[in-house]
């Protein structure tokens, strides 16, 4: 096996520029894939922390009346629950409602949060510094359609329990920045307190986020809806994009190996003498047919090692400045950041390697198997057959 | 003390007098503005931030729980159907060719586009069964003498917490209204004008809705054409009649 290596690594030395050229693409489908998929892994990495952190929690616990997808659920999708049962949750009521920024109507979802609340990362603290008399939070994407900025006064009108109109002027004191379109868009945030005093919904709430230490139990008209629950959509796009994906990888793989392939056949019709020589000389065909193989997987190690030359330095400097793609994921519903670092596990690198390798000896193997049905005689004297 | 007995009694008598006065002002608008049946043509003029639009429809309505209105047009809107029942309403679309009943919140949607909300039309009680009433005073209106009503709601239920009326000292008709929220704040504003004398009642024929907390002129009602308790077939007032 150690005489196959050699032979096949002189050989390939010994092709020159067709070596490098097959190495060169295969080297380029290597790096492709291991980019598109740090970038597909990073991308769910911060999903993911994004998701708990602004949204999810360590899961959800809603009414029974309420359903997250149907807008309709809000008005009575609300209930009461034990003070004994909502240790290390953090309660949040629903209310529909509109805003009147600059002349014109606007519906909203009207939150109320505990701003006193650690779970997530809305600023909520702002609520209890502000001295006005009515304070609201609003996300950028909010503020952006609504016009406002931090300190501006704006007109809210909702009902109460019972249908009855209610208005006031609200003040805008903090708007956040956040990847998570599901706490910004169309939607004001206030303290819980005074969203149950003014809609008379005393000690209601919609649903509840439940902390690191929640434990659940089950808890009659209210169901827990665990932290994988919450990410699958986040995690069904992952997987969509990482099939999707698989096609670029076929696509750039069949090119790579297409050309090792080309080269065998090649090889095998331009080299019968040396065949021939080789069988001789004493080799079995079998150990002919390892040879040729081997040449043709030392095409993948010649790849990786040309790959890594270039690909490392790239690949390392694009996750420390991450790439933008001009396009707001937040608009179409997803978590997605501005700007997107790439994750290299050492799973993705090596896994990598080991396919394109595998890929490569078994591409190398096909065209290769010819040899074992090659006449000796007919070899050595160079006749095709 | 005796004074002071006589003048508890008078200001209680007083304010019995005024409250009473108002309730029957109202009954008498009520009664002014209600019929039987009714049959109306209309144009609802829906004024945008650069132009507007009329919607011309005509209105069948019997009492305060069956209405059953068809847009004619313009095109676009020509053969939408409405009908309301109690409290439920449904809509008929000629360019789907479906009918969909709306409730929750979809009711506090705009009609098309106008500054009225379907609930607004969907309000089916007498003013006299949800709020109490007193005159708070007289103003002239357009060179009418009005008195100055102001309703504060009695049930838990109405959508606004209180009201103010104007309404004709003579013809019982209301010349204005506006609509508060439970804070105070004015939200709607309703102005009518060209009051005439029809089948022998005083009725306005134009009437501009406006929501005050919008920017714009609101949207007008014009009534082209009405007629009283004439009589209407039942079958008006079924779904069947959205897809006729």
């Amino acid at each position: 096996m150690k005489l196959a290596f050699q032979l096949a690594y002189k050989n390939l030395l010994g092709a020159g520029l067709r070596t490098w050229l097959n190495a060169g693409v295969l080297s380029f489908a290597f790096v492709v894939i291991i980019f598109y998929n740090g970038l597909i892994d990073g991308w769910n990495e911060q999903a993911k922390i994004d998701g708990i952190n602004w949204e999810w929690g360590n899961g959800h616990l809603l009414n029974e009346k309420y359903d997250p997808y149907d807008a309709f659920s809000i008005e009575d999708g609300h209930g009461k629950l034990a003070a004994d049962k909502q240790e290390n949750l953090t309660p949040i009521l629903i209310r529909q409602a509109h805003i009147y920024p600059n002349g014109r109507m606007m519906p909203i979802q009207l939150k109320g949060i505990d701003p006193n609340q650690k779970t997530l990362y809305l600023p909520t603290d702002l609520l209890n510094q502000s001295k006005a008399d009515f304070p609201v939070l609003i996300g950028q994407r909010m503020a952006e359609s609504a016009k406002v900025k931090t300190g501006d006064d704006i007109l809210l009108r909702w009902r109460d329990k019972n249908g009855t109109y209610d208005a006031a002027t609200v003040t805008v004191v903090g708007i956040f920045e956040t990847n998570v379109p599901f706490v910004d868009g169309g939607q004001f945030w206030m303290s819980i307190e005074k969203l149950r005093e003014i809609t008379l919904l005393a000690d209601q709430t919609t649903y509840f986020v439940a902390s690191e230490n929640y434990s659940h139990t089950e808890t009659a008209a209210w169901h827990f809806e665990t932290q994988e629950y919450l990410m699958r959509e986040q995690t069904k796009l992952i997987e969509t994009k990482k099939v999707s994906g698989s096609i670029l990888y076929i696509v750039l793989m069949t090119l790579g190996l297409l050309a090792i392939f080309d080269t065998q056949v090649l090889s095998i019709f331009r080299r019968q003498k040396e065949i021939g020589t080789y069988i001789a000389l004493g080799m079995t065909r079998w150990q002919v047919v390892r040879v040729f193989t081997a040449e043709g997987s030392m095409y993948s190690i010649f790849a990786v090692i040309l790959g890594a030359l270039y690909g490392i330095p790239i690949l390392w400097y694009l996750s420390k400045i991450g790439i933008s793609f001009g396009t707001d994921g937040t608009e179409m519903g997803i978590i997605m950041a501005e700007r997107m670092y790439p994750i290299y596990g050492l799973g993705l690198v090596f896994g990598t390697i080991v396919i394109v390798v595998l890929s490569a000896t078994v591409v190398s193997f096909l065209p290769a198997r010819k040899i074992a049905r090659m006449n000796p005689v007919e070899a050595l004297k160079g006749k095709v057959q | 003390m005796k004074y002071i007995i006589a003048i508890f009694f008078t200001i209680i008598f007083a304010l019995q007098l005024s409250a009473q006065d108002a309730t029957e002002i109202l009954e008498k608008v009520d009664d002014n503005m209600n019929s039987e049946t009714s049959i109306t043509k209309s144009d609802m003029i829906i004024y945008g931030r650069r132009n507007s639009r009329t919607v011309t429809s005509v209105g069948y309505a019997e009492g305060k729980n069956k209405s059953f209105s068809e847009y004619l047009a313009p095109a676009r809107e020509k053969g939408t159907k409405m009908l309301k029942l109690e409290d439920n309403l449904w809509i008929y679309s000629p360019s789907t060719d479906r009918t969909i009943q709306l409730s929750g919140h979809m009711l506090k949607q705009s009609v098309m586009g106008s500054d009225l909300s379907y609930e607004d039309m969907m309000e089916n009680r007498k003013l006299t069964e949800m709020y109490d009433s007193e005159v708070i005073g007289e103003e002239l209106i357009d060179g009418r003498n009005t008195w100055v009503l102001q309703l504060t709601a009695k049930v838990v239920d109405a959508s606004y917490e209180s009201r103010k009326i104007w309404v004709d000292t003579e013809r019982y008709v209301p010349l204005r209204e506006e609509l508060f929220a439970k804070s105070g704040q004015l939200l709607k504003k309703t102005e009518l004008k060209e009051v005439k004398k029809i089948d022998g009642r005083w009725y306005p024929t134009k009437m501009n809705y406006k929501d005050m907390l919008k920017d714009g002129k609101g949207t007008d009602f014009v009534v082209l054409e009405i007629e009283f308790d004439t009589e209407i077939p039942a079958y008006i007032f079924s779904k069947a009649a959205l897809k006729k």
